[in-house]
């Protein structure tokens, strides 16, 4: 339905568009700017063109090697977090309580880590994963495992998936929680009288009804896991060597560690036009599968009808509902 | 109030919501909107309102063009099919709301409440909360708090359809003493046809976007202008058949035939589309001037106080509404009988020729 | 295809119910033939859905017990008990065709696949929805949606019975007339129990063969559609079936007459004397004569409402309200008219219950 139309309203918009324009426009067009330049400091800035961006994307060079081995690891690690938080999510919420005062108790539960700052998180497995004070550490130790984050590669990136797992997990969790109170009891019993196993409730019934919020899910935990910095910067620094520099990590020291800011700036653009593309296929491929493209122009059958209908006169089911 | 809408189109996209609307609501009258789901009813509401503006045509409210005018600055109450209250309320706060936030002081707002609960019986529950009352009580209570505001238009979409049967007829048979005690304009949307009956008040019978018919509610249901103004306000549906008219006879493609007599004399010669209303086909032994359709009965059901007899005849199908309990087995032949005055004659565009002219007079 | 017995069943939502106020649902005993249509008709918290709970195994009653046949299936679970339900919002499978969702209940219970095929076809010509069979049903309109919850419960071939839960509540009106005929089509095809719960008058009459009226968490009458609109076993009945319902007049009864607000009027019999602290008389609006004003109860008309296919004279006989159909043509003298009762319809009724006339057997 649309609402009448008063062009004065454009005029409210007007401060957003200053904010944006101060906060997000013009810092990147000078992340830009400095992309197509090269300095040597003392304020001097010198035409490159795409120099940098050719550079970055060559694995023959030591940018663009540099560069491609933090975004396979970002990558690995983002698939390592998804395949690992989307499951455990559901099961989750799965098995969480539907009713009664436990739903209270679980949900706050679950929000605890959700509220940590992340150098918070970093801070408190860097101390949890040591050997001689740390529970963890010390722990896998006495079982007899070599485990020492700040040396074993295998031990830096367990850790560093393990706090991830713990931190954002019931996110994923919550959110299919949602998604599964909004299922009417009426299907749960369709499908006991259909003889319907536990698995098929699961694959007929509850899959499909959380399926929007499962993309959000997706989309959310891979932009969060694909951009991670602060914890694995406080945990590992990024090693031992550079096991765990994701790009984030390797961004910040080119850019401030080396003050390379030409480089650091086409690596900002890139990375950030990765993110834009991932985002989008997961989006497209999440909302059309499943979708109908279903044969139109067979209104005997039963199709719904293609009247002239105002969406608030039809949807009796919601009106009810509601 | 008087509220005018002139030529009135609401167009989305592709889609025709509503087309060439015009309708005049006088002061202090009761208007029902008749349609099935999705005629445009709430469409229709909604612009009356000043929560849509149409597409094209003008709203005209007291003689001043308010078709920009958004509902804030119009005075509108509404009651929708859903029970809308503030469940944290009381009955009474619930009512006083409109006038707390427009102000008034407290003393007025007492009396205001106390009158509307007087009027909707609600006075035994203003100090619970809308969730414990009845269905039908939450319902009164949202009606109470759209007529506290003494609005100029109210407008009520199908505030019957969510109650059950009983406290619907109740409810049903208040209303008209409601709305007379107050001057606003009221537009009330049903999709049933006896509900516009026992409303009153005029009525705008709507198919399609389009309103077939507005006059007072006697008058369509009796001399429906065309015969989907007559389907959509038949329940039972509208009995039809062909007939062809020639001379003083009238042949029905049932192949029984009728004489000329009375109501269509005067219709010029031709094929016609006959219709006749469930209640109006008899199955005692017919009296004086009637149509006899020789029938077979399908099926027979007993709605409460009235028989619906489902009738086979010469490839037609009727429906026959009989008062009282009338068991009749499948497969029993009647003869069904209809007075020629009750039958509507509509020509090939659908436009009614003659019919029930007796009662009309 | 099975008789389904209620032993003694009641129910309570109360984990220590004490007195019949805590029962949702009180003693009931109640045998379902095999292949009847039954109707479950009752305003809303009258403790139908509750009863339908516990036939379908949703709800395991506080006391009493449940045969399908002879077979105590009290304490089996929903999934155990060969029974089929529609509910009030269309249940379907999304993901799936319409096939998918015919075939699903016989998928899961393993059956061979040219089985379900031929299974699902038979059922889907049944229903009108071979056409349809290949598309997704999230796509289809309500009424077909409900006539695939339907469908899935037809499939099986060992099914004993099958539940309606307000099944029309979404559909169109137009579509409402369409269905209850499959609905009765099909019952009279397959010789399946089926119990329709509703609050709905019109579709309790005109589907069931026998209607179960409920009233508080108690069956208040049992009978035919004919039988509760000629002898509504309580005042409840009489009020909750037909529109308007029965006018119900408080009186004092002496043999064979009887006295409503100091007027006297005629009983086809006579009635022995009755010990109740409430004495009504009941008649329907459709055996009361208006006339203008002579011979006759003398009342006042409030109002006259035309519905099209009669009118309905509103009227008050002292402190009492009525119903009458008011015949065309009825000339009144201002708002004075008289009643005139048919005596063979009066009803006489002692604490809501229906009084058998002295020397009837009861």
């Amino acid at each position: 339905m649309t609402k009448p139309l008063d062009n004065r309203a454009w005029l409210l918009v007007v401060p957003v568009f200053a904010i944006v324009a101060f906060s997000a426009v013009l810092p990147l067009m000078t992340v830009v700017n400095y992309s197509v330049q090269d300095t040597f400091g003392n304020n001097q800035f010198f035409w490159n063109g795409v120099g940098w961006f050719k550079e970055l994307l060559d694995p023959a060079t030591d940018l663009g090697g540099r560069f491609f081995a933090a975004l396979w690891r970002t990558l690995l690690f983002s698939a390592i977090i998804l395949a690992i938080q989307v499951p455990l999510g559901i099961v989750v919420a799965l098995s969480m309580p539907r009713e009664g005062w436990t739903v209270a108790l679980c949900l706050v539960l679950m929000a605890l880590p959700l509220l940590i700052p992340w150098n918070v998180v970093g801070t408190i497995w860097q101390v949890f994963g040591r050997g001689d004070i740390g529970l963890m550490g010390w722990g896998l130790n006495r079982l007899g495992f070599d485990y020492n984050y700040n040396g074993g590669v295998i031990a830096a990136w367990f850790t560093i998936v393990l706090m991830d797992v713990w931190h954002w997990t019931s996110l994923v969790a919550l959110l299919c929680y949602a998604g599964l109170k909004s299922i009417p009891d009426a299907y749960y019993q369709a499908a006991r009288i259909d003889g319907a196993s536990r698995w098929a409730v699961f694959t007929t019934i509850q899959l499909p009804k959380m399926r929007r919020v499962l993309l959000i899910a997706v989309l959310l935990r891979f932009m969060d896991s694909f951009m991670i910095y602060t914890e694995p910067f406080v945990l590992t620094g990024g090693g031992p060597g550079n096991a765990t520099t994701f790009l984030s990590i390797d961004l910040v020291k080119i850019a401030l560690g080396q003050f390379d800011l030409g480089k650091a700036a086409a690596l900002s653009i890139v990375y950030n036009l990765i993110i834009l593309a991932v985002c989008w296929v997961f989006y497209t491929v999440m909302t059309h599968a499943g979708a109908d493209r279903g044969v139109r122009g067979d209104p005997a059958a039963g199709e719904a009808p293609d009247h002239a209908v105002p969406p608030a006169t039809t949807i009796p089911l919601d009106r009810r509902a509601a | 109030m008087s509220l005018v809408l002139e030529q009135v189109s609401k167009i989305v996209g592709a889609e025709t919501h509503l087309r060439d609307v015009s309708l005049t609501l006088e002061r202090g009258s009761l208007n029902v909107l008749l349609g099935a789901t999705l005629a445009g009813k709430t469409t229709l509401m909604r612009l009356m309102a000043g929560l849509d503006v149409p597409s094209s045509g003008r709203v005209i409210a007291d003689g001043r063009d308010v078709t920009g005018l958004p509902v804030r600055r119009r005075n509108v109450a509404m009651v929708y099919q859903q029970f809308i209250n503030y469940p944290s309320l009381s009955v009474y706060e619930n009512i006083a709301s409109p006038l707390r936030v427009a102000g008034l002081p407290r003393a007025e707002i007492e009396s205001r409440v106390r009158e509307a609960a007087a009027l909707l019986r609600l006075e035994p529950y203003l100090d619970r909360k809308p969730l414990q009352l009845s269905g039908g009580q939450q319902q009164r209570t949202a009606i109470a708090r759209a007529l506290v505001k003494r609005a100029n238009l109210v407008l009520l979409d199908e505030p019957l359809a969510n109650l059950d049967y009983k406290l619907r007829e109740e409810l049903r048979e208040e209303l008209p003493r409601i709305f007379a005690a107050s001057g606003a304009v009221f537009v009330y949307a049903t999709t049933e046809p006896s509900e516009a009956l026992l409303l009153g008040g005029n009525t705008a019978t709507l198919h399609q976007g389009r309103v077939t018919q507005f006059g007072p509610t006697p008058e369509v249901y009796r001399r429906p202008r065309d015969v989907v103004t007559a389907q959509v306000f038949s329940d039972p549906p509208l009995n039809t058949l062909r007939a062809v008219k020639q001379g003083g006879a009238l042949a029905l493609g049932t192949g029984g035939e009728a004489r000329a007599l009375g109501a269509f004399a005067g219709v010029p010669d031709g094929s016609y589309l006959v219709g006749f209303r469930a209640h109006h086909l008899e199955l005692d032994p017919p009296s004086g001037e009637a149509i006899v359709l020789p029938s077979t009965v399908t099926v027979s059901e007993i709605t409460g106080s009235e028989s619906y007899v489902h009738l086979a005849c010469g490839g037609h199908a009727f429906v026959a509404l009989v008062p009282g309990v009338r068991r009749l087995e499948p497969g029993t032949t009647v003869d069904a009988s209809i007075d020629p005055r009750r039958l509507f004659l509509f020509d090939e565009s659908g436009a009614l020729a003659s019919g029930d002219l007796a009662q009309a007079a | 295809m099975a008789r389904i017995t209620l032993d003694k069943l009641a129910h309570s939502y109360k984990p220590n119910p004490s007195g019949p106020g805590d029962y949702a649902l009180k003693e009931i005993d109640h045998v379902w033939r095999q292949g009847g249509a039954y109707a479950l008709l009752g305003p809303s918290g009258c403790g139908k859905t509750t009863l339908l709970n516990i036939i379908s195994g949703l709800v395991t009653p506080t006391r009493g017990r449940i045969l399908f046949d002879d077979d105590d299936v009290t304490g089996r679970p929903t999934e155990a008990r060969n029974i089929a339900q529609v509910f009030q919002f269309p249940v379907v499978y999304d993901t799936m065709t319409v096939r998918e969702n015919l075939a699903f209940p016989l998928k899961n219970r393993g059956v061979a696949r040219d089985v379900i095929r031929r299974r699902v076809d038979e059922i889907a010509g049944l229903l009108d929805l071979t056409r349809s069979l290949d598309r997704k049903a999230s796509n289809l309109t309500a009424d077909a949606k409900q006539k695939i919850s339907l469908g899935r419960g037809l499939v099986r071939p060992d099914v004993a019975a099958i539940l309606f839960d307000e099944p029309l509540t979404v559909i169109d009106p137009h579509l409402k007339w369409q269905l209850r005929s499959t609905l009765k089509e099909l019952h009279r095809r397959l010789d399946i129990t089926m119990i329709y719960v509703t609050h709905d008058q019109t579709e309790a009459l005109t589907f069931a063969d026998t209607v179960v009226v409920m009233h508080d968490g108690a069956v208040v009458q049992a009978g035919t559609p004919d039988q509760l609109f000629d002898r509504p076993a309580h005042t409840f009945v009489g009020h909750f079936i037909g529109s308007p319902g029965m006018n119900v007049l408080p009186c004092r009864v002496d043999g064979a007459l009887a006295t409503v607000e100091g007027h006297p009027v005629t009983l086809a019999h006579a009635y022995p004397a009755l010990d109740a602290a409430r004495v009504e008389l009941g008649i329907r609006p459709e055996f009361i004569r208006l006339a203008p004003r002579g011979a006759g109860l003398p009342v006042r008309v409030r109002r006259i409402d035309d519905i099209g296919r009669a009118r309905i004279a509103r009227v008050e006989l002292g402190a009492c309200a009525l119903s009458a159909m008011a015949p065309d043509g009825v000339a009144l003298d201002g708002d004075e008219a008289s009643l005139s009762l048919d005596p063979s319809r009066i009803h006489v009724y002692a604490d809501g219950r229906l009084v058998a006339p002295a020397g009837a057997i009861a």
